[in-house]
C-alpha cells in the first residue's frame, strides 16, 4: 500500500519535473553545429547569422511566437516527427527521399553545391578530377548523398559537422571537401580558408540536391506549412529577404 | 543446484518464451528492409571495431605494465610522471582525449613546413592511427592504476624466495610476479576489457568507421531511429559475452590461491 | 598580471579564455555548470535506482531478481553512447504518447532533463551492483537484531542496513560520480550544450585548439581532484566509530 502510492507520488514528481507545459510558442529547430555564416554561435551564447534573421523575420511577416531551439542536426528530422520542435530551418534542402517523412516550406534559397580545395589543386569538380582523391562531406546532407552516388572513385569521409570538414580540409588530411557555396565562401574568407579555393560547382542533380532549401514541418502539419509560406512570400515581397541578403552576401540568393 | 536446473525453473522458462517471442515480433514488424543493402558495410564496421579493440587492449597493456611498476617500486623520477599520466587520463574525459589528439594536432599540421613530404604523412592523414593511439592511452592510464595495486598485492615471500633462488631480477619479474600480478586482478582486467569495449564507438566522431558510425549511417540515410539502434545494442552485447565468457574460462585455468 | 602572461606568451590564450566576451570563458564555465548540473542529477536518480535496485536484488522475488539482472548486465554491457540514444528516443516518446494520452499538449523536455533521465538509468545499473555489494557486506546479526526487535522492513533499512553500509559504499559510488562526470561528455555527442561541446565550439571558432581543449582538461580534473578530496573526508565520516585498520592487519 504504501510502497504503491510512493511511487505513484514519485511518477508524478518526475513527470512535473519534465516540465510539461502548454507550449505556444512555434519552435524552430537549427543545427547545434556552427554553419557560418547562416547560424554560427557567438561567444555569449546567442545564435547569429543570415538564417537566424530570416527565421525571425518570417515569423515576424506570419505573426507567429517563434523559439529558436539547437537541435544536433543528424537527429533534427527525428526530433520534428517526435514533437520536440515544430520546424526546420537549418538549411536543409527540399529532397524527395526528405518528402517522404517530412513536408517543406516554399524554398527560401537555392545555392549549388561546390567543391573546395587547397589552393595548389589542379583537378576539376568531376568523378574524373576526384578520382582517387580523399573527399570530406557533412553526415545527413545532401552534398553526402550527392558525393556517395557520383564520387565512387573517391575515398569519402564522413564528419558531423562541416566545420570539422573545414578543419581537415586546412590540416591537409583530405583533398577536397563538398559543400553549400555560401558557406564555403564565407570559409575561403575566413582567416582559416585562406588555404584554399572553390574549385567549381558539382554538375546539378535535382533528385540528389533538391530543389532549394525550405523550411521543414511535420506531415499534415499544413496550418504552420501555411503559416510559414505566407510569411516567406511576405519577406520576399516586401524586400526583408533582399536586405538581410544583401548584409551577407553579394547577390540574391534566392529560388529560380 | 547446477546451472542448467536453475533455468528451468518455471518462471525462467516463461521469461524465455517471453523473449523469444519478443525477438519473433521484432523480426516480423519492425523494419529491416535497410538491412541487405548495409550488410557489407556493417560487417566491415564490427571488422573494425574489434581490430580497435584488440590493438588498444595489447599496446595499452603493455604501456601499464611499465606504468604500473613504476608507480609501485619506482623511484620518484618515474613514479611521479607516472601517476601524472594515470591521474591526468582517468580525471579527463575520453571524449575530450580523442578530440584533442585528432583536431589539436590537426590544426598544427599546416604550421609544419615539409610535413606533407614528409614520409608520415600518408598515416598522419588517416583518422585510425589518432583513434588507436587515444585508446590505447586511456587502456594504459586506467590499467597503470591496476597494475599497481596488482604487483603491490603479490605476497612478498614468493619475491624473496625467487631471489633467494638465485633468480636475476629480470627472470623474477618475468616468471614470479608478473604472473602473479595478473593472476590477482584477472577479473578486473575481464572488467575493463568491457568498459573499453564500450569507449570504442567514441571514435566514430572523428570519421573511424566502426559499427556505431555503421549505424549512425543507416539512421541518417533512412530515418529509421530503433532498428539500428536496437541491432547496434545487440552486437555489442554478443561482443561483451564473449569477452566476459573467455575471462571466465581463463580464470577456471588459471589456479588462484588464497 | 597581463605582462606576466605576456613574457610566458600565451598572452593571447589567456585573452581567449577571459570572462567576458569576446572571451570564451564564460561559456566554458557555463558548460561546466550545465555538466556538474546534469553530473548531480544523474548521480542521484542513479542512487534512488540503484536502493530499489539492490533492495530488490537482495530481498526481491525471482523474477524481480531476473528482471534486474538483465537491466545491470543490459546496461553493463552496452555502450553509454548507444544507451543515450535508444534512452533519449525512448524517453522523449514516452513522454510524448502518456501526454497527449493524458490531453496535455506538447512537453518541453530540457537538455539538462533527458541527460539526467538518460545518465540516471546508467548509473542506476552501476550504484546496484555497488549498494548490493555493499549491504551484503553489513553483518547479518545486527539485521537480525533489528528484526527480533520487531522493526518494520523499511525501518531496518533506514537505522540498520544504511549507515552501516555506507562505509562500504562510498569507495564505489565516489568511482561512480567520476564516472558520471566523464560520462557528461558524451552528451556532446548527442548536442547537449555541455563543457565538452562548448570548448568543441570555441576551439572551433577561434582555431585555438590545445588552448581550450587544455583548459577543459582542466577544468575537469579541477571537479575529479577536489571529489575525490570530497569523497575521502566523507568515507572517514562514514567510518567513525569503527575499529581502525591502520597499524592492524598482516
Amino acid at each position: 500500500m504504501n510502497i504503491r502510492n510512493t511511487l505513484l507520488g514519485c511518477t508524478t514528481a518526475l513527470m512535473a519535473l519534465a516540465g510539461v507545459a502548454q507550449a505556444d510558442t512555434v519552435r524552430i529547430g537549427i543545427a547545434a553545429e556552427p554553419y557560418p555564416p547562416f547560424a554560427a554561435p557567438t561567444a555569449s551564447g546567442e545564435w547569429e547569422g543570415w538564417e537566424v534573421e530570416i527565421i525571425s523575420a518570417v515569423c515576424a511577416a506570419a505573426e507567429l511566437d517563434c523559439e529558436i531551439v539547437p537541435v544536433a542536426w543528424d537527429g533534427i528530422i527525428p526530433s520534428l516527427t517526435g514533437n520536440q520542435i515544430d520546424a526546420i530551418m537549418a538549411s536543409m534542402s527540399i529532397t524527395d527521399e526528405r518528402l517522404q517523412t517530412i513536408d517543406f516550406s516554399d524554398p527560401y534559397y537555392n545555392t549549388p553545391s561546390v567543391i573546395v580545395a587547397d589552393i595548389s589543386a589542379d583537378f576539376d569538380a568531376s568523378p574524373a578530377g576526384l578520382a582517387g582523391k580523399i573527399l570530406g562531406v557533412q553526415a545527413s546532407t545532401t552534398h553526402q548523398s550527392y558525393a556517395q552516388s557520383y564520387f565512387i572513385d573517391s575515398e569519402i569521409r564522413i564528419y558531423q559537422t562541416q566545420d570539422e570538414a573545414n578543419q581537415d580540409l586546412v590540416a591537409g588530411r583530405i583533398d577536397a571537401t563538398q559543400a553549400d557555396s555560401l558557406a564555403m565562401v564565407d570559409f575561403i574568407a575566413s582567416d582559416m580558408g585562406g588555404c584554399c579555393k572553390i574549385v567549381g560547382p558539382v554538375a546539378h542533380d535535382n533528385a540528389i540536391l533538391g530543389l532549394g532549401i525550405g523550411a521543414g514541418v511535420r506531415k499534415g502539419d499544413a496550418e504552420l506549412l501555411a503559416a510559414l509560406n505566407v510569411g516567406i512570400a511576405a519577406i520576399i515581397a516586401n524586400g526583408t529577404h533582399a536586405e538581410i541578403t544583401s548584409r551577407y552576401f553579394t547577390s540574391s540568393i534566392l529560388a529560380e | 543446484m547446477s546451472s542448467f536446473r536453475a533455468f528451468l525453473m518455471p518462471h525462467r522458462i516463461v521469461m524465455f518464451l517471453l523473449f523469444v517471442a519478443l525477438v519473433i515480433w521484432c523480426a516480423v514488424s519492425l523494419r529491416w528492409d535497410w538491412l541487405p543493402k548495409y550488410m557489407p558495410l556493417a560487417i566491415q564496421g564490427i571488422w573494425t571495431t574489434l581490430i580497435l579493440l584488440v590493438a588498444s587492449l595489447v599496446f595499452g597493456f603493455l604501456l601499464a605494465v611499465p606504468l604500473g611498476l613504476a608507480q609501485a617500486v619506482g623511484p620518484w623520477y618515474l613514479a611521479w610522471p607516472a601517476r601524472a599520466f594515470c591521474t591526468v587520463i582517468r580525471g579527463t574525459p575520453l571524449l575530450l582525449q580523442i578530440w584533442l589528439l585528432y583536431y589539436g594536432l590537426g590544426s598544427v599540421f599546416p604550421y609544419i613546413d615539409g610535413i606533407r613530404d614528409s614520409v608520415l604523412w600518408p598515416y598522419l592523414r588517416l583518422a585510425w592511427p589518432y583513434a588507436i593511439l587515444a585508446l590505447t592511452l586511456s587502456f594504459a592510464g586506467y590499467e597503470g592504476e591496476v597494475m599497481r595495486g596488482a604487483f603491490l598485492s603479490v605476497r612478498k615471500g614468493e619475491l624473496e624466495a625467487a631471489r633467494a633462488f638465485g633468480m636475476p631480477r629480470f627472470m623474477v619479474f618475468r616468471r614470479i610476479w608478473l604472473p602473479l600480478a595478473i593472476r590477482n586482478v584477472l577479473p578486473t582486467l575481464g572488467g575493463e576489457t568491457i568498459l573499453q569495449l564500450k569507449a570504442t564507438p567514441l571514435v566514430a566522431t572523428i570519421t573511424v568507421v566502426e559499427i556505431f558510425s555503421v549505424s549512425s549511417r543507416v539512421r541518417q540515410d533512412t530515418f529509421i531511429i530503433y532498428e539500428p539502434l536496437l541491432l547496434l545494442a545487440v552486437v555489442y552485447m554478443v561482443i561483451a559475452g564473449i569477452i566476459a565468457l573467455a575471462f571466465k574460462f581463463i580464470e577456471t585455468r588459471v589456479p588462484t590461491q588464497r | 598580471m597581463e605582462a606576466i602572461f605576456e613574457w610566458l606568451g600565451i598572452g593571447d590564450s589567456v585573452q581567449l579564455l577571459s570572462l567576458s566576451a569576446p572571451g570564451w570563458g564564460m561559456n566554458l564555465l557555463r558548460g561546466l555548470a550545465n555538466s556538474l548540473q546534469i553530473a548531480l542529477g544523474a548521480f542521484g536518480f542513479g542512487l534512488i535506482i540503484g536502493l530499489f535496485g539492490a533492495y530488490g536484488k537482495l530481498n526481491g522475488g525471482p523474477i524481480i531478481r531476473d528482471l534486474l539482472a538483465i537491466y545491470t548486465t543490459v546496461v553493463r554491457a552496452v555502450p553509454e553512447l548507444v544507451l543515450i540514444l535508444i534512452l533519449y528516443y525512448i524517453g522523449t516518446d514516452l513522454i510524448n504518447q502518456l501526454a497527449t494520452a493524458w490531453g496535455y499538449g506538447r512537453v518541453e523536455i530540457s537538455g539538462v532533463a533527458a541527460g539526467i533521465w538518460v545518465l540516471g538509468i546508467v548509473q542506476g545499473a552501476y550504484a546496484t551492483e555497488i549498494l548490493r555489494g555493499a549491504m551484503l557486506a553489513v553483518p547479518t546479526g545486527q539485521i537480525e537484531a533489528a528484526r527480533a526487535y520487531g522493526m518494520r522492513p523499511l525501518q531496518v533499512m533506514r537505522r540498520v542496513t544504511l549507515p552501516l553500509m555506507l562505509s562500504f559504499a562510498i569507495p564505489g559510488l565516489a568511482n561512480l560520480w567520476l564516472i558520471a562526470t566523464k560520462d557528461t561528455a558524451l552528451l556532446a555527442v548527442v548536442g547537449f550544450s555541455e563543457l565538452t561541446l562548448e570548448t568543441k565550439q570555441a576551439a572551433s571558432s577561434t582555431r585555438a585548439y590545445f588552448t581550450f581543449f587544455l583548459a577543459a582538461g582542466a577544468l575537469y580534473l579541477m571537479v575529479t581532484l577536489l571529489s575525490s578530496v570530497l569523497f575521502s573526508r566523507i568515507e572517514k565520516w562514514a567510518r567513525r566509530g569503527q575499529p581502525s585498520m591502520r597499524g592492524g592487519g598482516g
